[in-house]
């Protein structure tokens, strides 16, 4: 089962202290969301609000077309799957899944056909009598997944349901959790701070900060045309060029910074005005060789401080010749040589460069370590 | 050297003397329920099963018993009961002046059983409710509940709460989330606190004695024997009494220690 899920302007406080402040957000039926943030920004928060564990200062939520304001958790159509999984440790692995089908009056034999069925879908078929001690943290969360899909919810609230595992166990989990959605077509609401899990399940992100949405995309749509500074550094490293609208034409976008002036093709950052703060976000893969074909734009000669290889790609960081206090990060091909004190040209895909409101809190990253 | 050893010998001897402070007495009255002889004082004439055939062979004294179990079990259980929900409900819920309950609800283990006797006797006559072996058993559970309900307070933790909240979740009304998660979940510390709870009711006597009146419990049964005198057959009674507070500690141990041992 499945249903569409619609918060309008939710705000929730704690006596001084707003957790979340005029959040409004549609969700369609069927939809894998991921709200991503900080600790602290309200994403736990707007979770509880939806599964009824906390209600609304005010602002309305909907499940399926009705209001959810007055009813409790056990009678919304939602059921949550938290952090420690919070298994029934006195119960089987079978009675544990059959638990919301017994509160629901489901006979014993087809409660425990249905949860021998989910206990299949998650692989642990052959440890239904098994209790949840005898598991492991992966195997655990796959029982708390099948328990909270065997009462048919028509959203699944996930909290942080992965931040308890390695690393390895998480992605293999996302991978399994990204599947059992596509399968159940269950609407599922996820919450988690990071952002490589968020890109790698969700249909669309919700990114949050201080109580607010930043920003809401698919996972391409954020990491390369983020709305926000904010959305821009959490989506992963970026680097932040300040500068000042020169002029704005038609076509062409001037903008000066430390590094020069920069022209950008026109057509996606209207709504600029002359002489307002702007930002240039360029991720460090984005930097290009300077001969090829394209267009091309240029922030001027930099110095290669240092550089480590990460597998992919060498991650390098370099000062450039017009402002040496400011810190470049760039990707450089697998096969590039990297000598520390060599010059290059920092040469950009016009196109690949976001241009944002406003300047970031520490106008010029310092080079601090090198 | 010469030290280490003196000190040694000191912290033997002091161990010796320290079990033996605590135990000789019991040992002494096992060993004379033994006696072959009529006074249970050395010295010891060798053994005989006589006296233990006696105590159970007196109507008196096993009536005495059945009714000590009946006031055991029957008080344990309602004060286990109580003392959950009264712990469920401060642990998990925001009462008003929930600090003031729980001092309110503890309080009782610092009032003597002569008080509580005393309290319950002018009570109880004011109301008009006659003694019996029930007297005794409102009286038990007034001593017992504090304990339960310390003992189980103690073990409810934010962990359990969490799960609590999945049951909910999953649909569960309130009291099934009470008897079917949060009840067998805590079920360790529930069976700890109707052991200890059967363990004093079992041998508790000042309450016994007071709220009684023509069915007794068997400390009482065994004080109105002591006041014909001593003879080897108070011996035996009392090593029976010892030896089913001994087996309650060890089911408890077993039971109990052993499953939270294992989670």
């Amino acid at each position: 089962m499945t249903a569409p899920v619609s918060i309008r302007n939710a705000t929730k406080t704690f006596g001084d202290f707003t957790a979340l402040d005029d959040v409004s957000l549609e969700i369609a039926a069927g939809e894998f969301i991921v709200l991503l943030g900080p600790s602290g920004c309200g994403k736990t928060t707007l979770l509880s609000l939806l599964g009824g564990f906390l209600s609304p200062t005010s602002g309305t939520i909907e499940i399926d077309g009705k209001d959810m304001g007055d009813v409790a958790p056990a009678k919304r159509p939602t059921t949550t799957m938290f952090q420690d999984y919070a298994l029934f440790p006195h119960m089987t692995l079978r009675d544990n899944v059959a638990f919301g089908l017994k509160m629901r009056k489901v006979g014993k034999a087809e409660r425990h056909a249905k949860a021998e069925e989910l206990l299949d879908m998650v692989g642990l078929k052959t440890s239904a009598n098994k209790k949840p001690h005898e598991l492991s943290g992966g195997q655990r969360q796959r029982v708390a997944l099948a328990r909270a899909l065997a009462v048919e919810p028509d959203v699944l609230l996930l909290d942080e349901p992965l931040g308890a595992l390695d690393l390895k166990l998480r992605r293999q989990m996302q991978d399994e959790l990204k599947a059992i959605q596509k399968r159940v077509g269950t609407t599922f609401v996820h919450v988690t701070h990071d952002q490589e899990e968020a890109m790698a399940i969700a249909d669309r992100i919700v990114v949050m900060n201080a109580g607010k949405i930043e920003d809401v995309g698919s996972p391409e749509n954020i990491y390369m045309q983020p709305k926000t500074l904010f959305s821009a550094s959490f989506m992963g490293e970026v680097n932040f060029i300040p500068g000042t609208l020169e002029s704005a034409t038609e076509t062409t976008l001037t903008i000066k910074t430390a590094l020069g002036s920069v022209e950008l093709p026109a057509f996606d950052h209207a709504g600029f005005t002359p002489d307002s703060q702007v930002t240039l976000a360029i991720r460090p893969e984005h930097f290009r060789a300077s001969t090829g074909t394209g267009p091309r734009v240029t922030l001027g000669k930099a110095k290669v401080e240092d550089g480590s290889f990460f597998g992919t790609h060498h991650r390098a960081h370099l000062s450039p010749l017009d402002y040496p206090g400011m810190t470049i990060t760039a990707h450089m091909p697998q096969s590039a040589i990297i000598e520390p004190g060599a010059w290059v040209e920092l040469t950009l895909d016009p196109a690949s460069i976001v241009l944002l409101p406003g300047h970031p809190p520490h106008p010029i990253q310092e080079s601090a370590a090198s | 050297m010469i030290s280490s050893r003196f000190s040694k010998l000191l912290s033997w001897s002091y161990l010796i003397a320290l079990y033996g402070f605590i135990f000789l007495p019991v040992a002494v009255l096992v060993l004379f329920s033994f006696q072959d002889g009529r006074l249970p004082v050395p010295p010891f004439n060798g053994a005989t099963l006589k006296w233990y055939g006696e105590v159970f062979a007196d109507s008196r004294l096993m009536s005495a018993l059945g009714n000590s179990l009946m006031v055991a079990l029957g008080s344990a259980t309602v004060a286990c009961v109580l003392g959950f929900c009264a712990a469920y409900g401060l642990a998990r819920f925001v009462l008003p002046a929930s600090r003031l309950q729980r001092g309110l609800l503890i309080a009782p283990m610092t009032v003597s059983y002569l008080i509580i006797a005393l309290g319950l006797l002018t009570t109880f006559n004011w109301v008009g409710v006659s003694l019996s072996l029930w007297t005794v058993g409102i009286g038990h559970v007034v001593i017992n509940l504090p304990l339960c309900f310390a003992i189980i307070y103690a073990s409810m933790g934010d962990h359990q709460k969490n799960i609590e909240r999945a049951a909910r979740d999953l649909g569960a009304a309130e009291w099934q989330v009470m008897t079917q998660v949060s009840a067998p979940m805590l079920m360790p510390s529930i069976l700890a606190a109707f052991f200890l709870a059967v363990t004093f009711s079992w041998d508790e006597f000042i309450i016994a004695f007071l709220l009684s009146r023509f069915d007794v419990t068997l400390p009482v049964e065994i004080w109105s024997m002591l006041r014909s005198g001593l003879n080897p057959k108070t011996n035996a009674v009392g090593s029976v009494v010892f030896l089913v507070s001994v087996a309650l500690l060890l089911i408890l141990e077993l039971i109990v220690f052993r499953r939270t041992a294992k989670k």
